[in-house]
């Protein structure tokens, strides 16, 4: 496991620049949160770390972007970048397969076939995503048929069943009840301890509760980046400050 | 106005199904009320079994024309539905979307070709390139070729708009875990529009077992049972075209059967294919 580091980095949609030289590093076991308005950047940022912005046609990008001997922007090597940083998405995006199915897609994805390696794989990811007890005796049940807060965390355990040094997470919460974000929060505050996670968030709360740290954006660049409770106590800029006690976005 | 306007406009939507209705129950009546007669008169068990189609002598059997029109329909379908299925793929997946429009628009103009051209060329290409392997050239093989390429467009289509129905978010899933975009189609598309296919392939079905004007071109014609593709068939639509020009009698009534029995195959495969679906459905 390493830390993420980015340095000078730009993106442009055609000729619409998105990020601007965004210097930053995201510490291995820690959960970083990205905060800002609409539009600022902080998913598009998220999306480079595991290089999804590669589905966008038009895109160009400068700068340097490197984790430990993985340089992100260079690698040819999409599916072994993926298996260290792993996505989860704002909406909860199930496979329309069983639970099982779900939860062994990914390491079947990187060759593993024998069926005692998956069972066990599955009951591990199950199990850090708080869901082994619940779902235990229905692992053949489509994984459609369980509720938003479920499938999110279903998801969850999806993207750890790679063992990813890495989990990104854009708005997991921001379609989920607040039952289901609490229990969401928990169990990202205890795979933190395994794993590097950045997490997009609208709800200052959330950021405020979990984060270790957190990054502020606001038109394309990082104006402030710091630990959780400094930022919301002593914010070093003026813009993070309006933001915060919810002056604008 | 809407007082006066609402019932007219009503009234022509229920003019509108009745006259659907209206031809259906009329074509089945023809079939029917001619077909029925010739059947009694031949016999089923002959009409359906017999070997050999003398309408001089009045000997009618209809065997060796059912073998044609199932091998020419089975083979275009396992030609036609995996390479619709591929195309569609290629359209959604990897052709860059400025592309897309026009091989789109291209395979829509290939729908629009009327079937005795698909024969034309049929005649002008495939079937001398058949003939320089094995003699005749006219034959099963060729109406396969012809009309598996007839059967493409709609299954093209169909295909791709289950393809665009797949969301974003769920392939997207599957690329952020480290599959590759092809394996992704694989793995998360093609179990996704199951249902889709299944419907294409009744509409192919459908159309190829009733083409007739571009088969009567290619396949040769006669009445026999196929030894192998390269043999000279006569379908059972082929053989309705060609006769019912001058049929009258029993031979008329025996072309009318001939439709009976194609209206029942599609039928039985529209509720062997929703049987289908039904078992899959339930699991």
């Amino acid at each position: 496991m390493a830390d993420i580091v980015a340095t000078n980095f730009n993106l442009f949609y055609g000729d619409f620049q998105a990020l601007k030289d965004i210097n930053m590093t995201l510490k291995e076991r820690q959960l970083t949160a990205f905060i800002g308005p609409s539009g600022c950047g902080k998913s598009t940022f998220l999306r480079s770390i595991n290089r999804m912005n590669d589905l966008i046609e038009n895109v160009k990008i400068t700068g340097s972007l490197i984790m430990g001997d993985l340089n992100i922007i260079e690698t040819n090597k999409l599916s072994v970048l993926r298996k260290r940083v792993g996505m989860v998405f704002q909406k909860p995006n199930p496979f329309s397969m069983s639970i099982y199915n779900n939860v062994a897609y990914g390491p079947r994805t990187h060759g593993i076939r024998q069926r005692a390696v998956l069972d066990e794989l599955v009951e591990k990811s199950l199990r850090s995503a708080a869901l082994w007890d619940e779902l235990k005796d229905n692992l053949h049940k489509s994984a459609l048929s369980l509720s938003g807060g479920q499938q999110q965390r279903l998801c969850i355990a999806r993207s750890l069943a790679v063992e990813p040094d890495v989990l990104l997470l854009d708005e997991p919460t921001s379609a989920l009840d607040p039952v289901s974000t609490a229990k969401i929060e928990e169990l990202l505050e205890e795979i933190k301890t395994e794993h590097t996670i950045v997490m997009v968030t609208h709800n200052m709360q959330q950021a405020a509760r979990i984060s270790d740290r957190v990054a502020f954006f606001l038109s394309g660049e990082l104006i402030e980046m710091g630990d959780t409770y400094q930022i919301f106590s002593q914010p070093q800029k003026e813009k993070t400050s309006d933001y915060i006690t919810g002056r604008f976005g | 106005m809407h007082k006066i306007l609402e019932p007219i406009i009503t009234f022509l939507f229920k003019i509108a199904a009745a006259i659907v209705f209206l031809a259906l129950v009329g074509v089945i009546y023809a079939m029917v009320s001619e077909g029925f007669p010739g059947l009694r008169e031949i016999g089923v068990w002959n009409f359906l079994s017999g070997t050999k189609w003398q309408p001089t002598n009045h000997v009618y059997g209809i065997l060796p024309m059912i073998f044609a029109s199932l091998g020419v329909t089975f083979g275009a379908i396992l030609l036609g539905v995996p390479t619709g299925l591929l195309v569609a793929i290629f359209i959604n997946e990897i052709l860059a979307r400025r592309f897309r429009v026009y091989l789109i628009g291209l395979i829509n103009l290939m729908a629009a070709i009327p079937s005795v051209v698909y024969g034309f060329w049929g005649v002008a290409v495939i079937v001398p390139y058949i003939a320089r392997i094995q003699l005749p050239g006219n034959s099963m093989l060729a109406a396969i070729l012809v009309v598996s390429l007839m059967i493409l467009p709609t299954m093209i289509s169909l295909t791709l708009n289950g393809l665009r129905s797949v969301s974003a978010d769920e392939k997207a899933a599957s690329l952020a875990l480290g599959e590759s975009r092809m394996l992704t189609v694989w793995r998360v598309c093609i179990p996704r529009i199951r249902v889709t296919l299944q419907a294409a392939v009744i509409l192919a079905f459908g159309r190829a077992i009733g083409e007739a004007t571009a088969v009567v071109l290619v396949a040769g014609n006669h009445v026999q049972i196929p030894r192998s593709v390269f043999s000279s068939v006569r379908t059972l639509t082929a053989n309705t075209v060609m006769e019912m020009g001058y049929a009258t009698g029993l031979h008329r009534q025996a072309l009318m059967a001939t439709g009976l029995v194609l209206f029942i195959f599609i039928i039985l495969v529209n509720i062997l294919l929703s049987m289908l679906m039904h078992v899959k459905k339930e699991k």
